[in-house]
């Protein structure tokens, strides 16, 4: 597969197309050379990441997304289509997973991989129908017992006319209700960008994880730099992911969210099965650790870890 | 706004038409001519829905801080300052109990010149209060929303308020306390899709811009144009999203008729014990 380096990652390209070439010319030392320069200069881009750049990596478009979690996670997948109302929305995928330890529900954004499958599930922004089918899985999974494993990654939901006129802000609405209510267990991963309501949306949980280059804001970096600086050019968007504090390490020591996903060195993009193994076992780690709690103490904590959030005076 | 004012010509935002103060006043800031609703700040909401010196504010002290020391100019907490002064209030919603047409209720309004209505960390907590206020109470919730969503300034905080205030909503629901939504001129973004429109019954004032996108952002195809009434109230009433456009003169009689009419035989068991 083509590989597609933002440009903070272009030192490593250089590197990368040297070692495919000695790995095809059989020059081993020289090959294991180059891979720990590579590992080094690789560590010196994640470490020296600013805001925005976490941003883009979040947004690569590389960067594995839900249908490749769900299956490096389930042995089975059976997808459901549909609100049952209007159509599907592709934007949004929902199905029943079959894993070792029992069946669960999974509902995630979609982006799409490729211009043609980006266009057709709006990459990744979700309009009512793809929330109602979203909550059409939820209480399925409810009625039938099963955890909820939700996967958000989406810059927001779909900003049309009809997605209006069908009600988006009553869809995201009802989304949030029925996922503050549900009574079996919800872990949420943000495994790529999580833009406000549209992706707070399916992201209501007992348990929120985001991986390590994931970002979550309220307020899309570019539409922040619009209101507060007038401009969009690059270097006012930069400034704007900064005051947002929307990376996984912020949202972490602000205790917004639960976890922090280690992802391979460079991004989920650059080693996917890795990022998904450990995403996997993390995600099996929750369920099970919320596996043997009763309804009422679950919604109970569910409920006032949402209650509690805010930074207000008393 | 001070007595001297009352005379001051003010001019319709809708038609142009020049009135007093007072004389708008009288006429609930509905123009006279064209019926264009104008924006009101809380107090006068209060004022026009809840019965005379019914209400007690709640939660005033709830106030937002700047905790991301967000870059802005003029700072965060000079823009908090600003609002209160020009509002008199100390965040962009007012909660609290009070009585319409002799039904107790939990109410919140919003104020729109505060920080245009929006939602952080203070706002979220007044909410959720008075939510649970009228959980614990059994008193009907009535919210009349003016807000242009989540407030930048606090980041994921005030993404987060939607989260808590989809909880205890849920709970409201769940505890069968009726709430009625009132969505007045502008109701988009994290306000809209959190408390606005989950109303057991949503009602919405005339013309009022009510939506998830701001207008400026929805995407059109080359050639498309927006319907004339786009996420205005009638546009939203011919989608099925509310219950009744109600004018602002109707609105406190319209209150009263449905928050009578919408205790069930389990509200009034809780009201008997």
């Amino acid at each position: 597969m083509a590989r597609t380096y933002l440009d903070f990652e272009r030192p490593l390209a250089a590197l990368d197309a040297r070692i495919e070439t000695l790995a095809r010319g059989g020059d081993t030392a020289e090959q294991r050379r180059t891979e720990a320069e590579r590992r080094r200069l690789a560590r010196r881009v994640a470490a020296g990441l600013t805001a925005w750049q976490r941003v883009q990596l979040a947004r690569h478009v590389d960067r594995p997304q839900t249908l490749e979690y769900v299956e490096g996670f389930c042995d089975d997948f059976f997808e459901l289509h549909g609100d049952r109302a209007f159509r599907d929305d592709p934007a949004v995928v929902a199905g029943v997973g079959k894993t070792p330890q029992g069946p669960l529900v999974i509902v995630g954004h979609q982006r799409g991989h490729g211009t043609r499958d980006r266009v057709r599930r709006s990459f990744g922004m979700a309009s009512p129908e793809g929330y109602r089918k979203a909550v059409r899985a939820f209480e399925l999974a409810e009625r039938l017992g099963m955890p909820v494993v939700t996967f958000v990654d989406t810059q927001g939901a779909y900003p049309g006319v009809g997605a209006e006129e069908r009600g988006l802000a009553e869809s995201i609405a009802r989304s949030l209700q029925t996922m503050a209510t549900l009574r079996v267990p919800i872990v949420t991963v943000v495994i790529g960008e999580g833009g406000s309501g549209g992706a707070l949306a399916l992201g209501l949980a007992d348990r929120v994880l985001m991986q390590e280059y994931a970002c979550y804001s309220v307020i899309s970096p570019e539409g922040a730099a619009g209101i507060l600086y007038h401009n969009q050019g690059r270097k006012d968007v930069a400034r704007a992911a900064e005051a947002l504090r929307l990376t996984a390490q912020d949202l972490l020591r602000a205790a917004l969210v639960d976890e922090l996903v280690p992802e391979p060195m460079g991004g989920a993009h650059r080693r996917p099965a890795r990022a998904i193994a450990k995403v996997s076992e993390r995600v099996r780690w929750h369920l099970h650790d919320l596996a043997g709690q009763r309804v009422r103490d679950l919604l109970g904590k569910r409920h006032a870890r949402y209650r509690e959030i805010g930074a207000h005076t008393t | 706004m001070k007595e001297s004012d009352t005379e001051a010509p003010s001019v319709c935002a809708g038609c142009k038409a020049t009135l007093t103060r007072r004389e708008r006043e009288r006429r609930l800031f509905v123009c006279p001519r064209c019926g264009h609703h104008d924006r009101i700040g809380a107090n006068t909401r209060l004022t026009q829905l809840l019965d005379p010196d019914s209400f007690r504010e709640l939660d005033a002290k709830v106030r937002s801080r700047d905790v991301l020391e967000f870059p802005d100019t003029p700072s965060y907490g000079a823009r908090l300052a600003a609002a209160e002064t020009a509002t008199g209030h100390s965040e962009a919603v007012v909660t609290g109990l009070g009585a319409i047409g002799g039904t107790a209720v939990a109410i919140g309004v919003f104020d729109f010149r505060f920080m245009g209505g929006s939602m952080g960390s203070a706002v979220g907590e007044r909410l959720a209060r008075v939510i649970d206020r009228a959980r614990t109470k059994r008193l009907p919730l009535v919210l009349v929303t003016a807000s242009g969503g989540a407030r930048m300034q606090e980041g994921m905080y005030s993404l987060m308020q939607m989260a808590k205030l989809a909880g205890v909503l849920g709970r409201l629901r769940e505890a069968g306390v009726p709430y009625v939504s009132v969505m007045t001129d502008p109701t988009t973004g994290g306000v809209a899709a959190s408390v606005a429109l989950l109303g057991d019954v949503n009602l919405a004032e005339p013309g009022a811009l009510v939506g998830f996108a701001g207008p400026r952002v929805i995407a059109t195809t080359p050639g498309e144009e927006l319907p004339a009434d786009f996420q205005r109230s009638e546009f939203l009433f011919a989608h099925g999203m509310i219950d009744q456009v109600v004018e602002r003169r109707h609105l406190r009689s319209t209150l009263t008729r449905v928050l009578t009419m919408l205790r069930g035989p389990r509200a009034q068991s809780a009201r008997r014990r």
